[in-house]
């Protein structure tokens, strides 16, 4: 990382220990919307990293915008700062401007879902993030190549549904919507990529807040006496934080290899794809045996509303399933390496590290 | 991207190595067309071919990082990681001189006396001379701290006595890399009195008894020390500091390809059954060890990228070696729930061949070079849990 760019990583973790704390995530669950968190991200202008200067952006590079996605999951952040990164760049793609507004993506998981007449746009989208805390939706639909369309929220339907970690997770509705503004995305951007960049938003996420996990069950199993001795003196419980960690390393080098490989040409490019699918399918195994392990640590405790383990394990159940589970992102990758065949398995794994 | 307690940067080959990728896999391909070896499961602990070996010298792919002054290529770690996932990747015969490449070599480089050094590492280097490590014991098991085979301080060098277990290839190798007790065991310093010894398998008083394993086959042996004599400059280092040499070994091996490639061929193999007509199930369970090995190939390349700065990641090459030996088991169980059962229950065959050998030899995979309940406890001292 060069200097300028740990500035931002800095800021964005100074940021989030300060404003993102267990009582701003709880009442932020309540529906409080997190004022005085979004305009210091609004003021250190994190929302920005990945929009380039003359877009009116910070300009960063795309993997200091992961960075800060992944600190971000680290803190369990309770608001749409993920999604307006990647809003963000969607816009950027399509040479739109970007504000510091909160935005949020909506990805249909189907593309008929939604229908664009090229002038306005109907349907109705679940799934959609912070639909309701949002100013800006950024659609993406395809259509002659895949388009964005900038809508107010206010034009449209929004039922308040939540996730299982109690994150906003809206229905909206689009009756006959004109978008305030609309492009159309580069050859390299359709719905479905926009869809893979949001599953790697969600794994890098998972990664961070997989690591907080982990670090919260070393330091309880440090803290926690049981029979007369830290319950981390025991073998049993060492080796099953010691499995634990294992899934947290292998989660963030998957993680960052996907990150990687779309920051590489700035696109959900075909390599990108591969990485994307193989870090969403192994986000399962390392979100189940890594909450499992913090959960059995932490003991009862960890399973109240009151201890702040479940800011994280709740996002983590939650995250691995969106934009597309385990066994959806496997289903393809195993398609491809079908099609790859025998011969050109191993040569297809080691392209990875060889230069093209 | 950091904000992480564990560390796998990208690494992207020099081009010479990109180069040398594309000899390796002619060589292989050649070899395996003109039947110079059939590949087989779990082939660095289990295919032992000694003219293998010597072609692998010849082509300059052995000793490869080890200094040239010394009688080695002088090329980078990142080189040799390519020639040693390409080979295992083929399932080739490449055990009689793993570990003397891996670990034996560096070590005699490191610690021996200079004319040791100079008559071994270039047959070492050549394919010539291959290396066994004697580290545990009957009763040793992986507390390596508890051993008694003993030497004794006689003129001009020391008298050896005691049993060496579990040593892979010794039956076919020319040195023991051996740690030894040099002093009375102390329990209040347990990893004092310990040093090594490169012992000449041919010394008189040596005595090598293959022991078959699950499978029948002699993987590895028993060797016992009655009154072996081995001369002063064989000592490795100094004495005493054999616990040191021990632990810094150890550590070297642990992050390798080897901990997940070493059955790869089986997947390859099965791939070309499992083309036709695949199922969901089918998709989902390559697509599940295909990420798997992606990340774990990721990992482990990553910790070759940081050796080759200079950087001694520990804590991150124990997660590698836990995760994907582990991970080896997992790969022939999950195989095996989408291959037909026509293949499974065959008795001849590449791939119900490759699948039987896999599935006998995988217990060793947890095992070897200390148990992963030994390598947990390690990760946990090093989270600062203990």
């Amino acid at each position: 990382m060069s200097e300028t760019d740990s500035i931002i990583f800095d800021t964005a973790q100074r940021i989030f220990e300060d404003l993102s704390t267990a009582e701003v995530i709880n009442a932020a669950e309540d529906g409080q919307w997190p004022d005085e968190l979004w305009q210091a991200i609004e003021e250190a202008g994190l929302a920005l990293t990945w929009i380039p200067e003359v877009n009116g952006g910070v300009g960063a590079s795309l993997m200091d915008g992961f960075a800060v996605i992944k600190a971000a999951g680290a803190a369990a952040l309770p608001v749409p700062l993920a999604e307006s990164l990647l809003a963000g760049w969607l816009l950027a793609k399509a040479g739109l401007e970007v504000g510091t507004d909160p935005m949020t993506i909506v990805l249909p998981e189907q593309a008929g879902d939604l229908v664009w007449n090229g002038e306005r746009l109907s349907g109705t989208v679940s799934a959609v993030p912070h639909a309701r805390s949002v100013r800006r939706l950024v659609v993406v639909v395809n259509g002659e190549g895949g388009q964005v369309l900038v809508v107010d929220p206010a034009q449209t339907r929004i039922e308040s549904k939540r996730n299982l970690a109690g994150e906003p997770w809206d229905t909206v509705t689009f009756d006959g919507v004109e978008p305030l503004e609309q492009a159309r995305l580069p050859a390299d951007t359709d719905l479905d990529r926009a869809r893979a960049a949001a599953a790697l938003m969600r794994c890098v996420q998972a990664a961070g807040a997989l690591g907080t996990a982990l670090e919260l069950t070393i330091q309880y199993a440090m803290e926690r006496v049981q029979f007369g001795r830290p319950i981390a003196k025991f073998q049993a419980l060492q080796h099953s934080v010691a499995a634990f960690a294992g899934e947290v390393a292998a989660i963030n080098a998957a993680a960052d290899a996907a990150a990687e490989a779309m920051a590489r040409n700035n696109a959900v490019d075909g390599e990108a794809w591969i990485e994307i699918a193989a870090a969403k399918t192994r986000l399962e195994e390392a979100v189940n045996e890594g909450a499992a392990v913090a959960h059995q640590v932490h003991g009862a405790m960890g399973f109240t509303y009151e201890h702040r383990l479940h800011h994280l394990t709740r996002r983590l159940w939650a995250w691995r399933d969106e934009y597309g589970s385990d066994v959806y992102w496997s289903r393809i990758l195993g398609q491809e390496v079908l099609n790859w065949g025998a011969d050109q398995l191993w040569p297809r794994i080691t392209a990875v590290s060889d230069p093209r | 991207m950091s904000a992480s307690r564990f560390r796998f940067p990208h690494v992207e080959m020099p081009e010479v190595a990109v180069q040398l990728r594309a000899e390796v896999r002619e060589f292989l391909a050649e070899e395996r067309a003109s039947g110079g070896f059939v590949p087989m499961a779990d082939c660095w602990a289990s295919a032992m071919s000694p003219e293998y070996s010597r072609k692998v010298g010849q082509r300059g792919w052995l000793g490869m990082t080890w200094d040239k002054q010394y009688g080695g290529h002088g090329r980078s770690f990142l080189e040799r990681y390519v020639v040693t996932e390409e080979m295992l990747a083929a399932g080739a015969p490449v055990m009689a001189h793993w570990i003397a490449d891996r670990q034996s070599g560096p070590q005699i480089i490191k610690n021996a006396q200079p004319h040791v050094r100079d008559q071994i590492i270039p047959r070492i280097v050549a394919g010539d001379c291959f290396c066994a490590i004697g580290m545990s014991e009957p009763n040793t098991g992986s507390d390596l701290a508890s051993v008694s085979t003993k030497a004794e301080k006689v003129e001009g060098g020391w008298r050896v006595n005691g049993t060496k277990l579990w040593s892979t290839g010794a039956h076919g190798c020319d040195y023991m890399i051996t740690l030894l007790r040099t002093a009375p065991p102390d329990a209040k310093a347990r990893h004092e009195g310990l040093s090594q010894f490169i012992i000449d398998l041919k010394s008189p008083g040596v005595q090598i008894r293959g022991i078959a394993d699950i499978g029948g086959q002699v993987h590895f042996n028993e060797t016992q020390f009655e009154d072996v004599f081995v001369p002063d400059d064989y000592v490795l280092g100094e004495v005493g500091q054999g616990w040191q040499m021990v632990v810094g070994e150890l550590a070297l091996e642990r992050s390798g390809p080897e901990r997940f490639l070493s059955s790869f061929i089986v997947l390859q193999e099965a791939m070309r059954v499992l083309v036709t007509n695949p199922s969901d199930k089918t998709r989902e369970v390559l697509g599940q060890l295909v990420a798997k090995i992606k990340t774990l190939r990721r990992m482990s390349l990553g910790i070759a990228g940081l050796l080759e700065e200079g950087s001694s990641p520990e804590m991150e090459a124990a997660l590698v070696k836990d995760v994907a030996t582990r991970f080896e088991r997992e790969m022939l169980e999950k195989l095996r729930s989408i291959l037909p059962a026509h293949i499974l229950a065959a008795s001849n065959g590449l791939l119900p061949t490759l699948l039987r050998e896999g599935i006998l030899r995988v217990p060793s995979s947890t095992l070897r070079g200390g148990t992963n309940e030994v390598l947990k406890g390690m990760i946990a001292r090093q989270l600062g849990m203990r």
